[in-house]
């Protein structure tokens, strides 16, 4: 009853959708008012509709409803409550409707944020967002149904349909097979949920771009519009990534937090590009330059935030065979080419139109530097496109596929990330237009011999190896530059004000909210970096063989086996759980408790690690094997992870900045008409 | 034209250094017995056919489990790692190897990416040069393309219509 009336609800919100993308598209055409109302009431309603089915789906979860097919390949009696409500999102049916949901939910804010403001683009903008809209609920429609029922037919085999299938019983399992262990954590309330909306937020800027296209207007406009939809989307884009390698490092018992897999390349695609565009807009609302450029980065997000959804959804990663047998997997391909191409023609079509208003003054200046800086997050994110990729096309190509592991990666992209962190030190110092040399150069002096102080040092302390050198030296630069800025702005303030250095400080950040919150975001990946430099280049491993009571050795470390419990949990776990000391100069600093699960139904074991953190360094045991009755000892694999938890507090300074950055602020609007008012004249 | 070069060459250096470095620091087996350090180093440049994307060293199933007693049989054999690695290629295909191999089609994952760099940075260049003003000319003069009028209103227009 429930399943009939959430997927009743899913139909007419899939009709809802491409009756508002056909009723504006005809309503811009023909001039008609009355027909773009109906069309946004009609988008409008596909909120409360798709909110209905991924209710009616969440209570069919929630009461254990293992005749639905989705119901019972994700959740189990055993599971918590909360893991069958996030259950919404752990399957590829259900999280295709939650990736509807959100996307309803913006098209509805945006449409009721924005419609006064920007009624030129809104016809438009209800096209396109109806279209994207239109696609996914319409997967959810027609193949990868959530709502659909197991029935057995003649022959004994199982099928899941909407409708009782001709001679078909009814199933009604008794439990279901459960989420897949590696989901089953507290990650998965916050972390699926944060890169959907990453994902989908980007779909407004998209929205509003072609929106200028199509209406032909060249102006930046539609940057302005959506700059607080695109930072608060890459937000929590980069919140999604950050705590997706939190999870993996607590869970997947590896010893780090990134592992270039592809899904986890998946969503940082559309996170380089759409930093790069970030970036980028400032040189169009500044000087009005690349305007083009500006479109094509907006284009590519777009396109990457679907192909991202494809990659982790298509079941194409495993294999290009995948591709055939999932049926989703053509529709994905088809929908990608077909919005990349019309974007790309809509592009074209306004080339000209689209000239900058300004040329370059000097090829020192802000300008370039940005463009350098896109040059980099584009490099990145080709060599990143490119080795998601490979496996694929050797595949098609030689019937054999490899795999592209993080070796690849850290080689191919490090020189390049290396470059960017440094980049990032020097070009908020290079003025727009036109920087002088000289000028630059006193001001990077004493960072830059505040970076070799660094380096000198930890060459004293022993550091040999050159690539961390050149890491934590370019992150002194960058630390050196931009806490300098930070300094040099306040000192200005209270020369001009006589302020206190604190009120300086406070009131200088929130007049230029969105420089000092850039800032900020610039000191958090500096903070990361040293976290990231830290555990890549240092990180020192062991495994060995103890009996109880003996002990292994690591760096400053011991680690001793105190004993072992093995023991069943109720959600049907088979669970040994090891008991180690950890010892630090010979002193007792922590007990751990290192597991391995077992998940019975599934027969899939995971390795839960044990973690002693600082912001030194994290001690990270894992339990690699046992003997059953614990008398001949367990075999444990020890890491010690220098500065890793860096990374961490750098990702909660990263959320401070975009706030800073985001936060909507009434008396910048005012001065910026000011500004335009008062600069007019000068122009004139 | 001649900083172009330069940029474009310093990356394509960076490149061929960050590329070249692990090549040197792969050591041959050391002597004494096989410990398992001796087994991860080897096992953590391979990854098994059926979990996908867990490197070998960490892999908990039991199939893995058994490729690390495999590495351990070769090394106590005196193998060498590359041995041990060519063995595991001939056995399950170049796709348990973490770092693609430079053969045959592969040798493209390592190829296009520092290509479409050069390209990135050669058409960046001919933007910068296309768009910079001639050497002679001064530089902070306003381009006389830009009709000042029109833009301020424009500009006014549109924050106008943006506030109010």
């Amino acid at each position: 009853m429930l399943a009939n009336l959430g997927y009743f609800a899913l139909v007419i919100a899939l009709a809802a959708a491409v009756y508002a993308a056909v009723m504006a598209g005809l309503a811009a055409d023909r001039h008609k008012p009355a027909w773009l109302a109906s069309a946004r009431h009609a988008a409008l309603l596909t909120w409360p509709l798709t909110t209905l089915a991924c209710l009616a789906l969440i209570a069919l979860l929630l009461t254990d409803q293992y005749q639905l097919e989705y119901v019972h390949s994700v959740t189990s009696r055993a599971m918590p409550l909360y893991l069958k409500v996030t259950a919404l999102w752990g399957g590829q049916a259900g999280s295709l409707l939650f990736w509807s949901w959100l996307m309803s939910t913006f098209t509805g804010a945006a449409l009721l944020r924005k419609w006064d403001r920007d009624r030129a683009f809104m016809p438009f903008v209800i096209v396109v967002m109806m279209i994207t809209l239109g696609f996914f609920i319409g997967l959810v429609v027609f193949f990868e149904n959530p709502f659909v029922r197991l029935w057995q037919v003649a022959n004994g085999e199982v099928v899941g349909s909407m409708l009782a299938p001709a001679g078909g019983l009814a199933l009604l399992p008794a439990d279901g097979r459960g989420l897949n262990p590696l989901l089953r954590h507290p990650g998965m309330i916050v972390h699926p949920p944060m890169l959907y909306i990453g994902f989908v937020s980007f779909v407004v800027p998209y929205a509003f771009a072609m929106a200028a296209l199509i209406t032909r207007r060249a102006d930046d406009e539609w940057i302005r519009t959506t700059r607080r939809w695109t930072l608060v989307g890459w937000l929590f884009l980069s919140l999604g990534l950050i705590m997706g390698g939190r999870w993996a490092y607590d869970v997947l018992g590896w010893g780090g937090y990134w592992g270039w897999d592809p899904v986890e390349n998946a969503a940082f695609l559309p996170w380089l590009t759409a930093t790069a565009f970030l970036h980028s807009v400032m040189i169009q609302e500044k000087r009005g330059m690349l305007k083009k450029w500006n479109m094509v980065l907006i284009i590519l997000t777009y396109a990457l935030v679907i192909f991202g959804t494809f990659l982790t959804r298509s079941g194409v990663l495993s294999s290009v065979h995948a591709f055939a047998q999932s049926a989703i997997g053509p529709s994905f391909f088809a929908f990608i080419a077909l919005t990349f191409v019309a974007s790309m023609y809509l592009l074209f079509r306004e080339w000209d139109h689209l000239r900058g208003e300004r040329q370059l003054d000097s090829l020192l200046s802000r300008e370039t530097a940005f463009l350098l800086n896109n040059l980099l997050f584009l490099g990145i994110a080709a060599v990143v496109f490119w080795g998601t990729v490979f496996p694929m096309i050797s595949e098609l190509a030689t019937g054999q596929t490899i795999t592209v592991g993080p070796p690849f990666y850290n080689q191919a992209t490090g020189p390049l990330f290396a470059a960017l962190v440094f980049l990032m030190g020097v070009a908020p110092l290079v003025a727009w237009r036109q920087a002088s040399a000289r000028q630059l150069g006193r001001l990077l002096r004493v960072p830059f011999v505040g970076a070799l102080l660094v380096v000198a040092g930890l060459m004293l302390a022993g550091i040999r190896n050159w690539g961390a050198l050149l890491g934590f030296g370019i992150s002194a630069f960058v630390a050196l530059t931009t806490l300098f800025e930070f300094w040099r702005g306040t000192r200005a303030r209270m020369r001009a004000t006589g302020e206190k250095p604190l009120a300086a400080f406070v009131t200088l950040i929130g007049r230029n909210r969105r420089r000092y919150g850039g800032y900020t975001i610039h000191l958090a990946v500096v903070i990361m970096t040293i976290g990231i430099v830290g555990s890549n280049f240092f990180q020192i491993e062991t495994q060995g063989q103890l009996k109880p009571g003996e002990q292994l050795t690591l760096g400053r470390y011991v680690v001793t086996f105190d004993g072992l419990d093995e023991f069943f949990t109720e959600d049907g776990r088979q669970v040994a759980r090891a008991t180690v000391s950890v010892y630090r100069d010979g002193r007792f600093i922590s007990q751990l408790h290192p597991r391995r699960d077992f998940y019975v139904d599934s027969g899939q074991p995971m390795t839960i690690p044990g973690v002693r953190s600082t912001i030194e360094d994290d001690v990270y045991v894992l339990l690699v094997t046992w003997e059953p009755l614990a008398a001949n000892g367990a075999t444990f694999k020890i890491y010690v992870n220098p500065l890793v938890n860096w990374v961490w507090a750098g990702g909660g300074v990263f959320i401070l900045g975009t706030l800073v950055a985001a936060w909507p602020d009434a008396a910048e609007a005012r001065r910026r008409l000011a500004a335009a008012v008062a600069a007019a004249p000068a122009r004139l | 034209m001649r900083k172009g070069f330069v940029l474009v060459s310093a990356l394509l250096v960076v490149w061929l250094a960050a590329r070249a470095a692990p090549a040197a620091a792969q050591g041959a087996t050391p002597p004494g017995p096989v410990t398992d350090d001796d087994v991860n180093r080897v096992a953590k440049l391979l990854y098994c056919p059926v979990c996908e994307n867990i490197p070998l060293d960490v892999c908990p199933t039991q199939a893995c489990i058994q490729w690390r007693a495999t590495i351990r049989e070769k090394l106590e054999a005196g193998w060498t790692e590359q041995q041990i690695l060519d063995y595991f290629v001939t056995q399950y295909g170049e796709r348990v190897l973490a770092r693609p191999s430079t053969r045959g089609i592969n040798i493209l994952v390592w190829i296009i990416p520092p290509v479409v760099l050069a390209a990135g940075a050669f058409f960046l260049w001919r933007y910068l040069k296309s768009m910079a003003p001639a050497k002679s000319g001064a530089a902070l003069a306003v381009p006389a393309n830009e009709p000042p009028t029109d833009e301020y209103t424009r500009r006014l227009e549109q924050e106008l219509k943006r506030r109010f």
